[in-house]
């Protein structure tokens, strides 16, 4: 592998650097907002992926001149930006469950709901067994 | 290495870091501005890879409304994350593996930049030599997203529909206290006041403007809608939501976020009249030129419409929702 | 005229609908108009999947646009069959709503909860019927958009559909953003999006290591999607506090259009002469399968909650579809389709028996269910009906299901797997058995008095069943698409 191609990837691999530092925050962090800003990074990061592909090398932005140019491919712009509007929809549900489940549980902290509902759950089979017997 | 490379790389290292820093600071706050910047730096670097409608949006997405509504979500919430308590060892060893097939995947990609990948003979080079002669626009973009899969930018209007939906259905009928809103106002702020004033008029001439430039330039009906929704949203934050739901009652706001989906869909049942497939906007004008011209125009209209009221009901839901947000909090 | 535009207006009447619906002042009007695109969609489906027996794969090309520079929709007898399925269901789920859902949701939550519900049902169709691969990314996201709303109303009856909707978003976002990395790792490698177009150029290209990429990350976010075990556990909360109808209706459609997508990608797409196809399918798909089979059906045994019991023997029984394909023989794909169509019968019929358990007594934990034999007898009659469906048992569509998966594992020589689906079979029969146990075995708590289900619940859930029955006796026409289906999806139709 040469430098050639060092410098012909690199821009892949920081992307992915990039994503899987997102992936990370969602899967790692227990705090619900910080996981929707890690699917942020995410998503993002994917969007770099898509638009760095279609690049061209003395390329311009696909808008006509009139002139002889070349243009970077098109196409994957218009992917991203359908992509970016599913990303901001995601996020704005994604907040306001967090929003109710703040009011629900007076908590946003993921262990926290986990213990809350493990006490209800099994608050529930203890009281199911005792109305069995 | 060349300038275009260093700036390239200079900026990937920027978003690293501050994606590292998001990742290990607690503090909320610092952690929705980081995003916000994290969401700057990315429309830079689309610039910078030729991609001006996609940096346009992320800009006005990443750095405008995801943050206004993250800060609402705080100011609903909780400041502060707690620290984890669980081991971190599995999801690291999943994501270590997960981003090192990614590498792996690279091995065999075309390089950067190459103008003979497979992506840059097939399909696309029709794109940018026909469409000035079949769509007639100088926006590469705004011909594909609006007319060649312009049934995908249907589904977007459907998905950023849904997601206004979503949040009524979640926070609007969810109001705390019966006896409505208390939202604090900013107007006692003088220059607030003044210089808001003097901001809204000329961002919804911007936003019109964005609108209908889109075939000539980086814009459309969604950044459109974005910039729009953000001069109403100024407004509310400095003269309050009573004020606001006074200009636009929400019920209008809901019907208005309706009317543009139907508009886009509507337009694409035209062409059944002609006996032509759904969305083919070439029998709405005298030729084929003018006819996709102002069925992009209208397509891009109805966009536009649903992004800004949704903008402005998911605002008024989030808003609505009585936490008083004063200087103090902050 | 409109016989030619029936591909998009299977998709496009309720997209528009769901907007329209937004203008209802009532909730029983939406319900009306959502009940009316319904059956719309369902004859619509109906007239495609008899034009597909006739003449063959039909191609709808949007806004005149030639594929693969426009955006094409391709139906044949594989989806054509899955949106039969969902649009079906829908129908039948649409009258057991109406009464259902007045009783679980508020009253002003009532004409957006049907926007939504039209929405979940556009992006289902939608993603089933098109024939490129980003379009499918932005109907899947439609529905699931759409689905993670629907979930979270359960909230009035139980906050946990709050937390439950929340893990679905993250997971199910996750998995849509892998499956859109790989679209894009295809796009890179053959400058198309087309499905068509993709199944012709990835085989020109031969070994790459970026396509293998494509392939393991379309596989990993379908496999989210879809609840392939391990990757499971957004789905037993999803579906134990969503609404009745919710579960009814997400149980028995929105993981099978998953289904049809990864069979899509893996047969029509990558196809069987694909580098990693076959270790894929034999080391991984298979294995998985069978764990889930065994493990989701034990983990049902010891649930207190029954809608979460039946939430995850369906995790058990998408073992069943993925084993099925594992094969990847006519056989093998035609018992998946099979279970696709007969599992929606099945699962929707128990859905549906529980949903009324719900409404009388606030939950359907395994103490509500004592005595209920003689407190709701339709109720409890049908749950049993769907119960031995769901078994296996001949003259039902479990039956068929089974028969046709041991068939198929025989087929390739594997009697050991053969042995293990009729072993997983017990698991069920176990936790029918508890249910059936006490509601017959045990007696009523006190003050508890005999009422049964309104009809307006019942004849939903007996028409389910009575469909288990009817396609379990006269299978020829479902296994005669399925197996049609089969082939079309290995390229060796007639």
């Amino acid at each position: 592998m040469g430098v050639d191609d060092i410098l012909g990837l690199f821009n892949y691999w920081m992307v992915i650097v990039l994503m899987m530092i997102g992936l990370y925050t969602v899967v790692s962090r227990g705090n619900l907002v910080k996981k929707i800003v890690g699917l942020n990074i995410f998503q993002t990061s994917v969007f770099l992926l898509y638009i760095s592909m279609g690049k061209v090398t003395g390329g311009t932005a696909p808008i006509l001149t009139g002139k002889p140019e070349v243009y970077s491919n098109p196409l994957p712009h218009v992917l991203i930006l359908t992509a970016i509007v599913v990303g901001v929809a995601t996020t704005a549900l994604g907040l306001a469950l967090v929003v109710r489940i703040k009011n629900a549980y007076d908590t946003i902290e993921e262990d926290e709901i986990q213990a809350a509902d493990d006490e209800k759950e099994f608050g529930d089979a203890a009281a199911a067994e005792d109305g069995r017997r | 290495m060349s300038i275009a490379a260093v700036i390239d790389i200079s900026l990937l290292v920027f978003l690293g870091l501050t994606a590292f820093a998001i990742l290990k600071l607690r503090a909320l706050f610092a952690v929705v501005m980081l995003s916000s910047v994290f969401s700057l730096v990315s429309a830079a670097l689309l610039v910078h890879l030729d991609a001006v409608d996609v940096a346009f949006t992320e800009a006005a997405v990443g750095a405008g409304i995801s943050t206004v509504l993250m800060l609402a979500t705080l100011a609903l919430t909780s400041r502060r994350e707690k620290a984890p308590t669980r081991s971190q060892a599995l999801p690291l060893i999943v994501v270590f593996l997960t981003g090192l097939a990614l590498v792996y995947g690279t091995l065999d990609m075309p390089r950067f930049g190459d103008p003979q990948a497979p992506i840059q003979v097939h399909v696309a080079p029709k794109y940018i030599a026909d469409t000035q002669s079949e769509i007639g626009i100088p926006n590469i973009v705004t011909a594909v997203l609006a007319s060649y899969r312009g049934f995908d930018t249907l589904g977007e209007v459907t998905v950023i529909f849904t997601a206004g939906i979503g949040v009524l259905l979640l926070l609007a009928g969810f109001i705390r206290e019966p006896e409505g809103l208390r939202v604090q106002t900013m107007d006692h702020h003088l220059v607030l006041r003044v210089v808001t004033k003097m901001l809204i008029g000329p961002i919804m001439l911007f936003a019109l403007y964005v609108q209908f430039h889109g075939d000539f330039g980086p814009g459309g009906g969604f950044q459109a809608g974005l910039i729009f929704a953000s001069a109403f949203i100024i407004y509310a934050l400095v003269f309050g939501l009573e004020n606001a739901r006074k200009a636009v009652p929400g019920r209008a706001v809901r019907l208005l976020v309706a009317c543009g989906v139907l508009l886009y869909g509507g337009v694409g049942f035209v062409s059944f009249l002609f006996g032509k497939n759904y969305l083919n906007y070439s029998v709405l004008g005298v030729d084929q030129v003018a006819g996709q011209h102002l069925g992009i125009l209208l397509v891009e209209f109805g966009v536009g419409l649903t992004v800004a009221a949704v903008m402005v009901s998911t605002f008024y839901a989030f808003a609505g929702q009585n936490q008083p947000i004063s200087d103090e909090d902050w | 005229m409109i016989a030619a535009h029936l591909p998009i207006l299977q998709v496009v009447v309720p997209l528009i609908a769901a907007p329209l619906s937004v203008f209802c002042r009532r909730g029983s009007t939406a319900w009306a108009l959502t009940f009316g695109v319904s059956i719309a969609a369902l004859a619509i489906s109906m007239a495609l999947l008899g034009q597909v027996l006739d003449r063959g794969t039909l191609s709808y090309e949007l806004g005149d646009w030639a594929a693969p520079w426009g955006i094409e929709y391709r139906v044949d007898a594989a989806n054509a069959l899955v949106l039969l399925i969902i649009s079906g269901i829908s129908t039948v789920v649409l009258p057991y709503a109406r009464v259902s859902i007045a009783h679980e949701i508020e009253p002003h939550n009532q004409t957006l909860f049907y926007t939504c519900y039209l929405l979940c049902l556009t992006g289902l169709l939608g993603m089933v019927i098109t024939g490129d691969a980003f379009n499918a990314f932005v109907f899947l996201e439609i529905s699931s958009l759409s689905t993670y709303v629907l979930v979270a109303m359960g909230a009035k009856r139980d906050r946990r559909a709050l937390t439950a909707a929340y893990t679905y978003l993250v997971m199910g976002t996750i998995g849509a953003t892998f499956f859109v990395i790989g679209v894009g790792l295809l796009y890179m490698m053959t400058g198309t999006l087309n499905m068509a177009d993709l199944a012709e150029r990835i085989p020109a290209i031969g070994a790459n290591r970026t396509l293998v990429v494509a392939f393991a990350f379309i596989v990993t976010g379908l496999g989210l999607k879809l609840a392939l075990f391990p990757m499971h556990l957004w789905l037993p909360n999803a579906y134990a506090f969503a609404p009745s109808a919710v579960t009814v209706f997400l149980a028995a459609t929105a993981t099978k259009a998953a289904v049809y997508l990864l069979l899509r990608f893996l047969f029509t797409i990558f196809g069987t002469t694909f580098p990693t196809f076959e270790p894929t399918l034999t080391y991984l798909l298979l294995p998985l399968a069978v764990i889930a089979m065994f493990a989701a059906s034990t983990v049902a045994i010891f649930q207190v909650d029954i809608k979460r019991m039946l939430a995850y023997s369906s995790i058990a029984q998408l073992g069943y579809m993925v084993l099925g394909m594992s094969f990847a023989t006519v056989t093998g794909l035609t018992s998946t389709i099979l279970h696709l169509f007969n599992h929606a019968l099945m699962k929707g019929a128990l859905f549906m028996a529980l949903g009324a358990v719900v409404m009388r007594f606030g939950d359907a934990t395994i103490d509500t269910m004592r005595g209920l034999g003689r407190v709701m007898p339709w109720t409890m009659a049908a749950f049993v009906a769907g119960g031995l469906s769901l078994i296996g048992m001949p003259l039902t569509v479990g039956f068929i299901s089974k028969w046709y998966l041991v068939a198929a594992a025989l087929e390739s020589g594997l009697w050991p797997i053969a042995v293990l689906v009729v072993a997983s079979s017990l698991l069920a029969v176990i936790y029918i058995w508890r249910v059936v146990e006490a509601a017959y075995f045990d007696d009523p708590p006190e003050g508890v008095t005999a009422g049964e289900a309104p009809p307006a619940l019942l004849i939903p859930t007996w028409t389910l069943i009575g469909a288990n029955i009817y396609f379990g006796i006269d299978a020829s026409l479902t296994t005669r698409v399925a197996g049609e289906a089969a082939r079309v999806l290995l390229g060796t139709a007639s």
